[in-house]
């Protein structure tokens, strides 16, 4: 078990998602950065979709009750056992009655934590993801607080472990982020189009689990239509549908907005294009103000990308087998 | 009536039936769905019907995306052909209009409503050319509506009005969206109202609230036990009006775990709406006599 000392800024349990429910408005949840939360994961010798904590911007403090071992991936917090100092992507042994705790953040936004034996809470309709709007899964569907005594499974891991820094992945500076141009695409002029993609933008200090916001571009420029019946008046109305994840829309044309792993699945903005399935964990690695491109693709070298995601995947799971 | 496909991102299909929204898209978009899940295309993950559209997510390392797109417009013929009627429930839902708690959320906010100076009842009202409140609370709770579409949030319904288009309410969303709504608010906005199923951001107008919960993660509420969410596409509503006093005795009786809700089995026929409006909203509200 591990005693929550104290929480951080937003610490919630997540495994590889939840699927199949966001026809009713339940999104998949799961950690914003796949990667990172499979490799801590291996780290440890867990099941690469085993449940970890996600830790946002400022690691938790944690007291371990049993002896288990460790990995943090992700984001640039250095752990400390009892105040030595650990290395990222790297498994150590924590004793029990050792403390976990974290230096400041140094890079990235949200720490995988694993633990040997993955934390085990309730899975909730097929997962134990934390989707904290729903109430829904994790640790009493909400983030961790201090005092919550977080559930261990059984753990075989060893320390000493460590992935190599080339089987990473990280967003640059700016952030480039691919999109697939689409869905409403076509609501917007040639010239204000080009500029989307020209400009720099920046990241909103709203961003979080849900979206993530985007300020500083040039405002969208609508073509001429009829407002369709049912939609509302604003031009960037739509009559309510689905959004996809990744999916960007950009109410009143002001301020984009990509909707990450807990997104609401529906609404009335409509949606100028899409993140592209590859790019998303590095989204979930950025801070609020991190300057961002936003780079236009096509389809097949959204699948070309997703490919090369899948194949660095595929050469972390052969380096921690 | 023509559907346009486009893709969203690497993993979803994308499909606008309409651009404005009508039974009959919402229908078709309805029988789409209903196909595409029969017809069990490999890699499909999620099929998500709305009010208009509908999308289809799908794993990319199983289907390629033009292939899944191919799948999806082989079932259009299907589903153009498919009967436009279904046998589903009519649920009734009582309100209590104009209650304290969305009137302290909307004077909260109102620096962000088209006129700060009335409430989301008396704006709403206004616009849509009802004298009184109360007249406008009479037309909303006049007719039965659709389930059009479930999501945003949890189990929130979005939900479509029984009646012809004229006498359909539109209303603008709030001009930037609250941070806060009342859980189990009844909404509006756009031409769909809707019931917040949990308490947070939201855009609609704000008309009442609800005593009968339709989200439940917990699933401890006798009726939303075997699945914590209550209403799914293809359900119809009927809002009925009720007291303050009527209200603390649903809570008091939801609290007790003792509160059922009123359901009863019709069926609804597009054609036989198309040719009596009237009629068929009697027959439907009947069953709740």
């Amino acid at each position: 078990m591990i005693k929550v000392l104290n929480p951080g800024l937003a610490t919630s349990v997540q495994d590889m998602g939840r699927h199949g429910y966001y026809h009713l408005g339940i999104p998949q949840s799961g950690g914003m950065d796949q990667l990172a939360l499979q490799a801590a994961n291996l780290l440890v010798g867990n099941a690469s979709d085993a449940a970890v904590l996600e830790a946002t911007f400022m690691g938790p403090e944690l007291e371990f009750t049993a002896d288990a071992v460790v990995a943090v991936t992700g984001a640039a917090m250095t752990p400390k056992v009892d105040g030595a100092e650990q290395a990222n992507w790297e498994s150590f042994a924590v004793k029990a009655g050792q403390v976990l705790s974290f230096d400041y953040l140094k890079g990235g936004a949200r720490a995988y934590i694993a633990v040997s034996g993955g934390i085990d809470v309730p899975v909730v309709l097929g997962s134990r993801s934390t989707y904290t709007l729903g109430a829904l899964g994790g640790y009493q569907g909400r983030p961790l607080a201090a005092g919550d005594q977080v559930p261990v499974g059984q753990g075989k891991g060893t320390a000493g472990r460590s992935l190599d820094a080339s089987l990473r992945r990280a967003p640059g500076s700016p952030a480039e982020i691919r999109v697939l141009p689409g869905i409403y695409w076509h609501w917007v002029t040639d010239k204000s189009g080009a500029q989307f993609y020209a400009d720099t933008w920046k990241v909103a200090p709203e961003a979080d689990r849900i979206g993530y916001r985007f300020r500083g571009g040039q405002p969208i420029e609508f073509t001429e239509r009829e407002r369709p019946f049912g939609a509302g008046s604003d031009p960037s109305n739509i009559v309510d549908g689905c959004y996809p994840y990744g999916s960007i829309q950009v109410p009143g044309g002001t301020e984009p907005i990509i909707l990450h792993r807990d997104a609401v699945s529906g609404g009335g903005y409509f949606m100028l294009g899409t993140v592209i399935s590859a790019d998303m964990d590095l989204i979930g690695q950025m801070q609020p103000h991190t300057p961002t491109q936003f780079v236009k693709v096509t389809m097949d070298e959204a699948l070309q990308a997703r490919a090369d995601r899948n194949a660095l995947i595929g050469r972390i799971h052969e380096a921690l087998a | 009536m023509e559907s346009r496909y486009t893709f969203g991102g690497d993993e979803h299909v994308f499909c606008e039936v309409d651009t404005e929204m009508s039974l009959e898209a919402f229908f078709k978009s309805l029988s789409m769905t209903n196909a595409v899940r029969e017809s069990q295309i490999r890699g499909v993950t999620e099929i998500c019907p709305a009010n208009a559209s509908f999308q289809i997510k799908f794993d990319p390392d199983i289907i390629k995306p033009d292939d899944m797109l191919a799948e999806i417009r082989k079932l259009e013929v299907q589903a153009e052909n498919a009967e436009s009627s279904m046998d589903t429930r009519i649920v009734e839902v009582p309100v209590l209009y104009n209650d304290p708690w969305t009137h302290e959320t909307l004077m909260r906010f109102r620096e962000r409503h088209q006129d700060p100076s009335g409430t989301d009842l008396d704006y709403s009202a206004r616009i849509n050319g009802y004298d009184t409140v109360d007249d406008f609370i009479a037309a909303h709770s006049g007719s039965p509506w659709f389930v059009s579409m479930v999501g945003f949030v949890s189990g929130l319904p979005f939900l479509y009005q029984t009646v012809e288009r004229e006498k359909q309410i539109e209303v603008p969303k709030y001009l930037r969206p609250r941070t806060d709504t009342p859980k189990l608010t009844v909404g509006y906005g756009g031409c769909f109202s809707c019931i917040y199923s949990v308490r947070g951001a939201g855009g609609y107008q704000m008309f009442g609230v609800t005593p009968m919960p339709i989200f439940d993660p917990q699933q401890q509420i006798n009726y939303l036990r075997d699945f914590m969410i209550f209403f799914k596409p293809g359900d119809l509503v009927k809002f009925s009006p009720i007291d303050r006093d009527t209200y603390d005795a649903a809570v008091e009786a939801v609290e007790a775990n003792e509160y059922e809700p009123k359901i009863r089995d019709v069926r609804f026929s597009l054609d036989e709406f198309n040719a009596d409006i009237n009629a068929c909203n009697a027959k439907l509200e009947g069953a709740l006599k």
